[in-house]
């Protein structure tokens, strides 16, 4: 049976039992966190913008954030059967893509959101296993509940699978 | 503060669509010169957008494109950036660099200069609009440039429209010059206290 591909669009979040692929297209600044849980094969992708909920006026939507964004992915993935200790973390995204001769700190999003997506996933106990992050360059990602893998594509970087 | 952008209502959009509209006319002349050639624009469309439609437009998240991005500071702060799909890119270049149109688009350094100073003209032209009718002063860096999946491109928009809403202001231009026609996207993006200062000068709260 062909597994279902199942969208993941910027500031969403979906979980999926086995057999299943999540996917988010053109991630920039922006990350995907890809949760797999090694005993059930369930997985979980979220597509977050911002670093932190505190810093932002509104809230309306949750997925937007890499605090409020893991932690309902996690609330989730529990919901389908998951347990934590059982779950690790890949992550993709992060980019910087433009550069400025005068650099201020909101061009540098992306790296402030894989700082906050680090510590979130570490306060959770949950494992990242393997990450695509930083450089200038834009990633469409792929997650598979079958193994696990991560398939990470670019325009003129490869493809990667991590 | 609360959504700013979901409770502008029809007749802030209409104003937002006049500026649009005059900054594209003058974009539309400026891009006139700067080709030699006659340049009909259409009416901008306006639109808001949830994030996770973003991606969707310019044929997709992973369709390539040219982004152009400029800060603005001044009386009002904030960003403001062009997209351009690559047909348009070609065309544009091509006909700067008077080239045949069907060449194609090779990303080098020549390029990125021709399509760097288009997003200059066309940004300059629109926020000088912006100023006229406003009264405030607004003043463009340089802007930078980049090319990749358009996902990745509005994602820098759409972050900084993400620290105060859950919703994007977009405005997509379409210039025409007979058949080919270029078109571009706009996203014109103040900062949090500098929304409320422009539609306030503009007279609508």
């Amino acid at each position: 049976m062909a597994a279902e591909i199942i969208k993941v669009g910027m500031a969403e979040l979906k979980v999926a039992r086995h057999p299943a692929i999540l996917t988010t297209l053109g991630l920039g600044s922006c990350i995907g966190i890809a949760l797999y849980d090694r005993k059930t094969k369930n997985i979980g992708l979220v597509h977050i913008m911002l670093p932190s909920s505190a810093i932002a006026t509104a809230h309306a939507n949750r997925a937007k954030f890499a605090d409020t964004g893991i932690h309902d992915l996690v609330e989730e993935m529990k919901g389908i059967g998951s347990d934590v200790k059982n779950i690790v973390a890949k992550i993709a995204g992060g980019a910087q893509m433009f550069s400025f001769a005068s650099q201020n700190d909101s061009m540098k999003i992306g790296q402030r959101n894989i700082e906050a997506t680090k510590a979130v996933l570490a306060e959770l106990n949950i494992p990242i296993i393997a990450e695509d992050t930083g450089g200038n360059y834009g990633r469409t990602i792929e997650l598979s509940s079958e193994d696990g893998v991560l398939k990470v594509k670019t325009l003129g970087f490869g493809i990667k699978y991590l | 503060m609360a959504d700013a952008i979901s409770e502008l209502n029809s007749f802030h959009l209409d104003v937002l669509r006049e500026i649009g509209n005059i900054g594209a006319g003058n974009a539309a002349t400026a891009l006139a010169k700067l080709l030699d050639k006659r340049i009909v624009m259409k009416v901008p469309q306006i639109r808001i957008m949830k994030f996770s439609e973003v991606s969707e437009v310019l044929g997709g998240a992973e369709t390539p494109v040219v982004g152009i991005l400029l800060r603005i500071h001044g009386d009002i702060g904030g960003s403001m950036m062009f997209i351009l799909d690559n047909p348009s890119s070609r065309l544009l270049v091509n006909i700067l660099m008077g080239k045949p149109l069907e060449t194609d688009l090779s990303f080098d350094e020549m390029t990125c200069s021709v399509l760097t100073e288009i997003g200059n003209i066309l940004a300059g032209s629109y926020l000088s609009a912006l100023s006229d009718m406003t009264g405030l002063k607004i003043v463009p860096d340089v802007p930078a440039l980049a090319m990749d999946m358009a996902g990745a491109i509005l994602s820098v928009p759409a972050i900084e429209f993400g620290k105060n809403s859950d919703t994007v202001l977009y405005i997509e231009n379409v210039f025409m010059d007979g058949k080919d026609s270029v078109i571009g996207d706009l996203f014109l993006i103040p900062d949090d206290l500098s929304y409320g200062k422009l539609l306030k000068t503009l007279g609508v709260v």
